[in-house]
């Protein structure tokens, strides 16, 4: 983690760089606020470069046709007169309001941005570990349940237990057979459909008691005082048994969840921040969601809707970043684009 | 002369409180089980939009399996990742409903 470092003032921090999050740029732009935008990616494009970087999209007006990439591209050209600023790979953790009504936003790596208004344009949220329904699970986090190997090192000579039926699963039982003093797979099921090589290298190992492989199986429970020990397991050919384990890691992907966002005072439904459809402001002053991440009333997660929304939110986030000045609408037809 | 009501057909749900419940829905409008739970007012999240990422639209198909069209690749992945899972599990998103598929019966899983 670094130093905490303060950064130039911004009017506006977007959280969310996609589509919906670059075009706010834009918005902001015409109306003289600087931006900031914040995403966990490493790069720009949310959802279009992340998942469908090459899929069709059909509902941009004016585009026929345009690939997800090339949207994300085209929007990056269309805001760079405004000069954002990015943050990438790092996720907003917290953020504070000032007694002058400004925000304080602070990332996981201590980047902090002080701003007049906050838009969260977070799409489906971050990607976070799957966790299961286990017993004691969230209680030995960090004392031998761990959802991520980062430093497989910490795991030489122990007693690793990892559990999933996905390539994720597989690979790290390969990879950790040699480190490990010993390595557990458990899978629910008795087929791997990921990459057939792998999944072959496992059953071998498994015939050859390199690895234990307990299929159709599920673990239940865990147990440890102070740090994990033990581990139930139900299975198909047994009701249940326990094997001592040291450390336990459940490989089961990804899913999109609020994160963070969920602890900042806003309303939350069903995942979703509820906004007010006149200008998208949430139930905290100075912030406003836009795009996949907000709801009212008739909501339609398309980018189309995004684009609409960023334009309503920045005209009504004005008032915060120039409170002296009258807001006059004009079109850039007519007065083109003013970089700053 | 076909009925009025041909295109309309019955989902049977099991609720988290184990009721079964009856939804009503016109196929000709082309939805998918997952947004027809959501309009129907089910806890169904469907955080993807619908695009096999989140499983939070996760069924058990109690009933009904052999009227689903297989499932795909994508929608396999998905539900590799997910654990305990029972055995007829599929994504809501992925279904997409059709007129055979009048009785369905689904748990909520997701």
């Amino acid at each position: 983690m670094k130093e905490q470092t303060k950064i130039p003032e911004t009017d506006i921090c977007i959280i969310g760089a996609g589509p919906v999050g670059l075009f706010a740029v834009f918005e902001a732009g015409l109306l003289k606020m600087r931006c900031h935008l914040i995403d966990a990616l490493p790069q720009a494009g949310g959802q279009l470069s992340e998942i469908y970087p090459h899929k069709p999209i059909y509902d941009i007006p004016g585009y026929p046709q345009i690939m997800g990439q090339e949207l994300v591209d085209r929007l990056i050209e269309q805001i760079s007169p405004f000069d954002p600023e990015f943050t990438f790979g790092e996720r907003v953790d917290s953020v504070r309001q000032e007694n002058d009504g400004s925000l304080t936003v602070v990332t996981n790596e201590n980047t902090v941005i002080h701003c007049k208004v906050l838009v969260i344009a977070g799409g489906l949220g971050c990607f976070e570990p799957r966790k299961p329904a286990i017993d004691g699970l969230r209680e030995f986090e960090g004392k031998g349940v761990s959802y991520m190997i980062r430093n497989p090192e910490t795991l030489r000579g122990r007693n690793v237990v990892l559990a999933g039926g996905g390539d994720s699963a597989l690979d790290w039982t390969v990879f950790l057979a040699d480190i490990a003093g010993k390595v557990t797979l458990v899978h629910r099921g008795d087929t791997f459909r990921g990459s057939p090589e792998v999944a072959e290298k496992v059953f071998k190992m498994a015939k050859a008691g390199k690895i234990d492989l307990l299929l159709h199986s599920n673990v239940t429970t865990l147990y440890g005082d102070g740090h994990l020990q033990e581990l139930r397991i139900v299975s198909q050919e047994l009701p249940h048994f326990i094997i001592p384990a040291d450390h336990f890691i459940p490989l089961f992907g990804l899913t999109p969840k609020l994160g963070p966002i969920a602890e900042w005072g806003l309303d939350v439904i069903q995942s979703a921040i509820p906004v007010s459809p006149a200008d998208y402001s949430t139930n905290i002053a100075r912030i406003y969601a836009v795009g996949d991440i907000n709801t009212y009333p008739g909501k339609l997660k398309l980018i189309l809707c995004g684009f609409h929304e960023t334009a309503l939110a920045m005209q009504s986030a004005f008032k915060y970043v120039y409170p002296e000045e009258k807001l006059s609408f004009k079109y850039t037809t007519v007065y083109g684009i003013n970089t700053f | 002369m076909a009925s009025i009501r041909s295109d309309l057909i019955s989902i049977r749900i099991i609720n988290a409180d184990e009721r079964e419940e009856t939804l009503e829905i016109h196929v000709t409008l082309n939805l998918s089980l997952m947004e027809a739970l959501k309009a129907g007012g089910y806890p169904v999240l469907g955080t993807c939009g619908g695009i096999a990422l989140c499983a939070t639209c996760a069924v058990e198909v109690l009933s009904g399996n052999e009227h689903l069209s297989l499932p795909t690749d994508q929608e396999l992945d998905m539900l590799d990742l997910l654990p305990n899972l029972p055995r007829f599990t599929r994504l809501a998103c992925q279904i997409r409903l059709r007129p055979g598929m009048d009785g369905l019966l689904v748990r909520l899983v997701g």
